[in-house]
């Protein structure tokens, strides 16, 4: 689309037409701060944290919902945008229970950051007594709606990004709170455990059961792989401290799942580190199984390939491919079982 | 001497009101004849040039809105009635429709005519159930006598309303709102733009009116805009529906002139002050109106005058206050309402009326300090215009009103 300028905190800057504010500033280096907005989840306009002053218009504006226009004079930075931020991070503050010593997302909790770039110490507000109970049902995921700050982004993600409809915002007011289904434990709800609201959760309200006090943000390493269950190919960020993984994420950058994950690939790690995870060929020896090295497995088994398709003829075998593999493996397998061993005889497990 | 003109109350106490006999014995749905002989155009130049603001409490010019809605006729466009009359210490819409239902049909009919709305709705509040029967059999005898449904009156133009029970939320009083629950979600204002009249009911473009607004509707096209202008003051056009209650002798609703003073209506219309007390303090225009002194009485009861005192004239609700009334206590009610009212779904609002009902909760219960109020001043100035909605102002404007009027009550509660 074609450019448009305006100007922001006296700056002239350039955007493409039907860019937010909040985009036209981000693209041109100027900071406002943000809790319910993500590029995944869009415009909420629920924290107000973005608000901005615009030129011939009333009150306040959300940078994030509103349209930046052809010579518009934005203002991000006045007292009266300053002071209205302030007074929203004390407000989540005071209202919920933050304690950043013991939060599993310190270091990377967005509350936290936007409350550390307002030089906000303390809430000079109250603290109103918040005390709901910590929801452990979910085998994975802990709900602590102590910390939620009311940003939608889980609910967009449950219920635009993975469709699977499970969350959504109940009651109203100061006890609105995210429920899952008709309020029910999340362990007994409909969820899934795909963890794409963990994932888009900017403060510790929801987090992964089996990362607690495992490491600090800052502690891991962060490794790009692909997630090894099938064949789509997801990108995965394994949080590695020590060579131990200790939490996965979703790459949110990139094809083929920009930061969406299943199940397996978000919570099924635990196989790498385990003991009992094969790392060699198993070959039954005299009704043992016992542990050989790759050539001898390979070198058996085209072995016996051969033996029974000189004894039975080549339809005496089936090939059935693997939902993990690749097209290009399955391609491999394919052509494996019509030109090397000659049959048609070959199928895939997701079609069966 | 008080004069009282009646142009929406005119048929309340004509026994059996209701029915379609009465209202067209009383010249009623002439005024939809003559809209439905005009071009559409010239409605809706009549309603503009009449002045009409939205009785609802925002003011808005009605004629404006229609025109914003003639470059949609090409799409579906719907018409909706806002009977969720939510106000604390508002009840005039309840009279127009228990009373007088098809004066809202008519005013709904021409609306709909001129602005190529086929299918309208009444949004009412849960609470007014009686009024809802009311409002169906109304509707079901105005389309038995072709007033509505196909071809209304022999003409192209067809039209029909649906009555739609709200379920107890004063924000879905909020146009959006009302749209979301509508639409059967839960009753949470949206972000706009869009606003109505460009994507509303459906994501179609949609006209909300308040009840006395399209009320008002017949009287303008049947007497011509000059008569509505004239009937109150410039700028201010028609009457208005005050409903008095409070500390006052003859509590209820009372028709007058816009212009007509605050003092005349407490002391001439209601009667004056119960019990021969002393005035306090007024809430002119239902509660989330800046609250009055004694001495601002004497301000002419229009949009200009009580915006230039830095209240606003809202429903028409008139709350009266007598001398033994605590303003804290009073801020105190209206604290919780809006704590309990807020729909929790933008982060000032929902945070910041529940600190403001927690705070003047400490100062009532006497372990307020000096702080605790310099904090709910601070949050009632930045709530303001930071919320998606306009709820934020009406939670906050009441309250920084009472403290900084009546500040010295609020401090002869503190700790220290």
């Amino acid at each position: 689309m074609k450019n448009i300028s305006l100007h922001i905190d006296g700056k002239y800057v350039q955007t493409p037409g039907g860019s937010t504010i909040l985009a036209a500033a981000k693209q041109n280096g100027i900071h406002i701060p943000t809790l319910c907005y993500h590029p995944r989840t869009r415009q909420a306009g629920k924290c107000r944290l973005c608000v901005v002053e615009v030129k011939g218009l009333p009150g306040l504006q959300v940078s994030c919902s509103i349209q930046a226009q052809d010579g518009m004079v934005v203002l991000t930075h006045t007292e009266r945008i300053i002071e209205t931020r302030k007074m929203i991070v004390e407000l989540y503050l005071s209202n919920g229970k933050h304690n950043c010593m013991s939060c599993e997302a310190c270091g990377s909790c967005e509350l936290q950051a936007v409350a550390y770039h307002l030089g906000i110490e303390k809430s000079d507000f109250p603290a109103v007594d918040k005390d709901m109970p910590v929801d452990m049902s979910c085998p994975m995921i802990i709900r602590d709606m102590n910390k939620c700050i009311q940003c939608y982004r889980c609910i967009i993600a449950c219920n635009d990004i993975a469709v699977n409809e499970v969350l959504d915002m109940g009651y109203r007011g100061s006890k609105m709170t995210v429920v899952c289904d008709t309020d029910k434990p999340m362990g007994k709800s409909s969820c899934v455990v795909c963890g794409e609201c963990v994932q888009l959760c900017p403060t510790g309200a929801l987090t992964e059961k089996k990362a607690i006090g495992k490491a600090r943000h800052w502690e891991t390493e962060k490794v790009r792989t692909t997630c090894p269950y099938c064949g789509v190919g997801c990108q995965l960020q394994l949080h590695v401290k020590d060579n131990e993984i200790v939490k996965v994420t979703g790459a949110e950058d990139v094809e083929p799942n920009y930061g969406s994950l299943c199940i397996k690939g978000r919570f099924g790690y635990d196989f790498v580190h385990s003991p009992l995870r094969l790392k060699s060929p198993l070959l039954r020896k005299d009704g043992r199984l016992e542990e050989v090295s790759w050539e001898e497995a390979l070198n058996f088994t085209a072995k016996r390939f051969s033996e029974i398709k000189q004894a039975h003829g080549p339809d005496s075998i089936v090939g059935i491919g693997c939902a993990r593999s690749t097209n290009e493996s399955a391609y491999v397998m394919m052509k494996f079982m019509r030109a090397v061993i000659g049959t048609n005889n070959i199928d895939h497990c997701a079609r069966t | 001497m008080l004069y009282m003109s009646k142009i929406l109350l005119r048929n309340k106490d004509i026994p059996n009101s209701q029915s379609l006999e009465v209202y067209t014995g009383r010249g009623g749905y002439n005024a939809l004849r003559k809209a439905l002989s005009l071009p559409q155009d010239d409605v809706i130049s009549m309603v503009y040039e009449s002045g009409l603001r939205g009785r609802g409490g925002a003011g808005f010019p009605a004629g404006a809105k229609w025109r914003m809605l003639t470059k949609y006729r090409v799409k579906t466009v719907y018409l909706i009635c806002n009977a969720d009359e939510g106000e604390p210490g508002t009840f005039k819409d309840r009279f127009i429709m228990e009373f007088d239902p098809h004066l809202l049909l008519e005013g709904m009919l021409i609306t709909a005519y001129a602005t190529g709305a086929h299918h309208g709705f009444i949004y009412i509040r849960g609470e007014y159930d009686w009024i809802a029967k009311i409002l169906v059999k109304a509707i079901d005898e105005a389309q038995a006598h072709g007033f509505i449904g196909n071809n209304i009156l022999g003409s192209s133009f067809s039209f029909f309303v649906d009555v739609f029970r709200g379920a107890g939320s004063y924000v879905c009083g909020e146009e959006t709102a009302l749209i979301e629950s509508l639409e059967g979600k839960a009753g949470r204002p949206r972000l706009k733009p869009p606003f109505p009249a460009a994507s509303g009911l459906y994501g179609d473009p949609t006209l909300i009116h308040n009840v006395t607004t399209l009320s008002y509707i017949p009287f303008i096209i049947g007497n011509g805009p000059d008569a509505f202008k004239s009937a109150g003051k410039a700028g201010s056009g028609g009457t208005h529906i005050f409903g008095i209650s409070g500390h006052v002798n003859k509590p209820g609703i009372y028709e007058y002139p816009m212009g007509t003073t605050l003092r005349e209506l407490i002391y001439e219309a209601a009667g004056g002050i119960r019990g021969g007390k002393h005035l306090k303090a007024v809430v002119p225009g239902g509660m989330s109106a800046p609250i009055l002194k004694a001495d601002e009485i004497d301000v002419s009861m229009d949009y200009q005058a009580l915006n230039a005192i830095g209240t606003m004239l809202g429903s028409g609700g008139i709350v009266v206050l007598d001398e033994d009334t605590s303003i804290p206590m009073i801020a105190q009610k209206t604290a919780k309402f809006y704590a309990h009212e807020s729909c929790g779904q933008c982060a000032p609002c929902r945070e910041g009326t529940n600190m403001i009902k927690y705070l003047i909760d400490k100062i009532i219960a006497g372990e307020g300090t000096a702080k605790d109020i310099e904090q709910i001043l601070r949050l009632c100035r930045y709530i303001r215009g930071s919320t998606i909605c306009a709820f934020g102002i009406a939670a906050t404007l009441p309250i920084a009103a009472m403290i900084k009027k009546f500040r010295n009550e609020f401090e002869a509660l503190l700790r220290d």
